[in-house]
């Protein structure tokens, strides 16, 4: 046995140290391809490295930015509800209530030409092209009063634009300024402080959600599930009765859905988000969702009479912009038949 | 509101019915008190003594018993514009130990939870390399693993509280974190496969980290930290990842800011400088009172709150024995010691570790006391083993001012009244 040992353990100590780099690697994975990077690496750092190489002025962005970004940011990128405020909020970063826009907090153009290129509009994530992306980001900026709208932003403008808020950061400094001042020596254990009053109450804010009684919120559910039970064998057996509904395409439909879901709702639970909520949508009067702040386009759709049947709708949903021009609906179309159609029949499972 | 405001204080009577009854009950501290009647749930066989109950496979994947309905996710409508872009809160007020289950662990997504299947992972490893690389999720299986439990805070986590005492539950205030143990491979075993020699001198260098999902989420992360203890999971207590936890692979960045724990991990890029993406300039850096700004605050500061009693985990057994119950953690290291208060810091006791502190894992202390009905306001201090002492809210305000968000990780403050139920308010 021990002659058998011998060579076998002088070999692998010659290999250990003769190839220690190689002994480390697994031969795991196999080599990125150049197209494959290129797909993926798009991050732009602060000295420019990687821009996309293009260019657009804020006359071109204007336009964009009311398709693709206005329904959440606003007109004039001064956000809508709680959606971000891209622009104003100019020397407030001391105030009480600073506001953080493009304009007053980012330190770095190249990071907002990296953010909306890479992940805007929200929903359609990398749809930008590299012109267009250029043209909303100086949209922004022109909305930030910090270029003039004939400004021709570019990978070689990039750095003619002084961005307000540049020098604004500092790297951590707790270690200097904070560890010392509350973590020398022993803590105090007796006498700390001569008294303690009470400041602030969170019942006077009251803004925390109601979780009170897990036994009757589950008895609450539990009713509602009930109530909601017959409602919605009616419903399947109108739609049925109407037009012959094809469960088979709906599930189809709620795939296709997804690229709806981050603007539109539909369910019990459906509320209007930056998109109206679409229960019952299908054969509705267009425009007619309680409480949806519609663009003018639809309202005169409306004040036309326009009415979403199937036709209308899978007109509208294949190219809605073209379809009706000035909707808020920041969405390109769906390019298959197929889909639009699945996405109509989905919708008609939830009745108003 | 005022139909809520009724309902809520209706509650409130019906609990407080309880708790008197409760106390009434126990009369003399100190021994086991005499029951008038015989107990019925003792001399009466009960249903489930005498019947028979579910076989197995009744739920081949089990969830949590109907009775423990109410230990759930929740989140906070007012606080994002939207649920895909949003945080829920991990119920720490009625959890114990230190392991977060998966299914309650807080989740927060930049824009929504993806569905990724294993088969269309990949994994890509580029930049200052020397052979860029692309690995499948089977690849990533093959290389050698570690365990490890740390914890994970969201940077935000504490955040409402800036201002003033806003929101009235443990899970609310500190529920940003949990704490797993995950599986998986070092970032440093995979960047050695793509090899640095390319990189040069790695002092000055850095790996730019992204996700699969549409946010993206990239953030930046020094070379000494990514070769010193970052993972790759893509196990988180023993099982697959969940979806909105970032199937079927994450970064895992122990003791730092949860926004850098990267879901659906899909792009490592070894670069020369800091990407300073908007997840690491317009958020996640800390503004303080002139207006300027600290960014790369990147560790999480030593941190603990009293999770029992807690608003959403009142007393109701009136006097006596009561179990003050709490979670501390350190990004900078373990939990050596942490101290509870009953007066608003005036004075304070050392409560006792369940097991001694692990480096940037959650640790939990109990405080065993003898409760005497009086009014409390109950505090825990943590200290970790770099001496770091958590601070009070004035002394933060004193360096930081109101508006920084971030890295919260005062003294809480709950008070609890003589019927049992306790309230977040803030004491000078």
């Amino acid at each position: 046995m021990l002659k058998f040992l011998k060579p076998f353990v002088y070999a692998s100590v010659l290999a250990g140290t003769a190839f220690p780099v190689q002994a480390e690697k697994y031969g795991l994975g196999r080599v990125a391809l150049p197209e494959e990077i290129a797909a993926w690496d798009w991050d732009v750092s602060p000295d420019g490295t990687g821009l996309p190489i293009g260019s657009g002025d804020a006359i071109d962005g204007e336009e964009l930015f009311a398709d693709k970004c206005a329904s959440c940011h606003g007109d004039f990128a001064e956000g809508m509800g709680r959606w971000p405020k891209l622009a104003g909020g100019m020397d407030t970063l001391a105030d009480e209530d600073p506001l953080k826009t493009v304009g007053s907090y980012w330190p770095h153009l190249s990071t907002v030409i990296d953010y909306v290129k890479r992940s805007m509009p929200f929903g359609y994530a990398g749809s930008l092209s590299d012109d267009e992306t250029y043209a909303i980001v100086a949209y922004i900026l022109y909305s930030n009063d910090l270029i003039e709208d004939d400004f021709v932003l570019s990978n070689e403008t990039v750095f003619d634009v002084e961005m307000p808020n540049a020098n604004g950061f500092i790297v951590d400094d707790r270690a200097e300024t904070e560890y010392a001042m509350w973590s020398s020596g022993e803590p105090c254990m007796s006498n700390c402080k001569e008294s303690v009053e009470i400041t602030m109450r969170a019942r006077v804010i009251d803004v925390t959600p109601e979780t009170t009684g897990s036994s009757n919120a589950s008895a609450e559910v539990t009713q509602v599930a009930e109530k909601a039970e017959p409602k919605q064998e009616e419903t399947v057996v109108e739609v049925a009765a109407a037009t012959a509904f094809d469960p088979e395409l709906a599930k189809a439909g709620k795939k296709v859905f997804k690229k709806c879901k981050s603007c539109h709702q539909v369910g019990d639970k459906a509320k209007n988000r930056s998109g109206p909520l679409l229960n019952g949508i299908v054969g509705a009067e267009a425009g007619s969702v309680e409480g949806f702040k519609y663009s003018s386009a639809i309202k005169k759709a409306k004040a036309a009479g326009l009415v979403w049947n199937e036709d209308e709708l899978a007109q509208f949903l294949t190219k809605p912009k073209k379809y009706l021009k000035g909707t808020k609906m920041s969405f390109a179309g769906l390019k298959k038949e197929k889909d639009t159609q699945a996405v109509i029949e989905y919708l008609k499972s939830f009745e108003k | 509101m005022s139909e809520q405001t009724h309902k809520t204080s209706q509650s409130r009577r019906a609990f407080l019915r309880g708790a008197a009854a409760t106390s009434a009950g126990a009369l003399v501290a100190g021994s086991a008190s005499a029951n008038a009647k015989p107990d019925k749930l003792i001399t009466a066989i009960q249903p489930w003594a005498q019947e028979l109950g579910d076989g197995v496979d009744a739920t081949p994947y089990g969830l949590p018993i109907e009775h423990e309905a109410d230990v759930i996710r929740r989140n906070v409508p007012w606080l994002t514009a939207d649920a895909i872009s949003s945080i829920n809160f991990t119920p720490i007020h009625a959890l114990d130990g230190t392991i977060t289950p998966q299914g309650c662990a807080f989740e927060r997504h930049h824009s929504g939870a993806i569905d990724l299947k294993k088969e269309d992972y990949r994994l890509m490893i580029n930049g200052l390399v020397d052979t860029p690389l692309v690995f499948t999720y089977a690849d990533l299986e093959r290389f050698p693993r570690e365990n490890h439990v740390y914890f994970c805070e969201c940077a935000a986590n504490t955040g409402m509280e800036w201002a003033g005492a806003q929101l009235n539950g443990a899970q609310f205030t500190h529920g940003m974190i949990h704490n797993m143990e995950y599986s998986g491979v070092s970032l440093r075993t995979l960047l050695e496969e793509a090899g640095l020699g390319a990189a040069g001198d790695l002092k000055d260098k850095w790996v730019f980290v992204e996700g699969a999902d549409a946010s993206s989420n990239g953030r930046s992360i020094p070379m000494e930290k990514a070769l010193d203890d970052v993972m790759i999971a893509f196990k988180a207590n023993g099982e697959a990842l969940r979806k909105e936890h970032g199937y079927p692979a994450r970064l895992v960045v122990p003791g730092w800011e949860g926004n850098m724990w990267v879901k659906w991990i899909r792009r490592i890029e070894v670069m020369d400088q800091a990407v300073e993406s908007r997840e690491e300039t317009s958020k996640y850096t800390d503004t303080l009172e002139d207006g300027t700004s600290r960014k790369w605050t990147w560790e999480m500061d030593a941190k603990s709150v009293v999770t029992s009693p807690s608003p959403q985990s009142p007393i109701t057994h009136g006097k006596g024995p009561l179990v003050i119950s709490g979670l501390a953690w350190s990004g900078r290291g373990a939990i050596t010691r942490v101290d509870v208060s009953k007066d608003g810091g005036m004075t304070w006791e050392t409560a006792r570790l369940a097991k001694p502190g692990e480096p940037m894992a959650l640790t939990r202390f109990y405080l065993d006391t003898d409760w005497n009905g009086e009014e409390m306001l109950l505090q825990s201090r943590a200290i970790d083993d770099t001496g770091y002492i958590q601070p009070t809210k004035t002394q933060l305000r004193e360096v930081r001012g109101l508006n920084s968000i971030y890295h919260n990780n005062c003294i809480q403050t709950w008070l609890v009244s003589p019927n049992g139920e306790v309230e977040n308010v803030e004491v000078s």
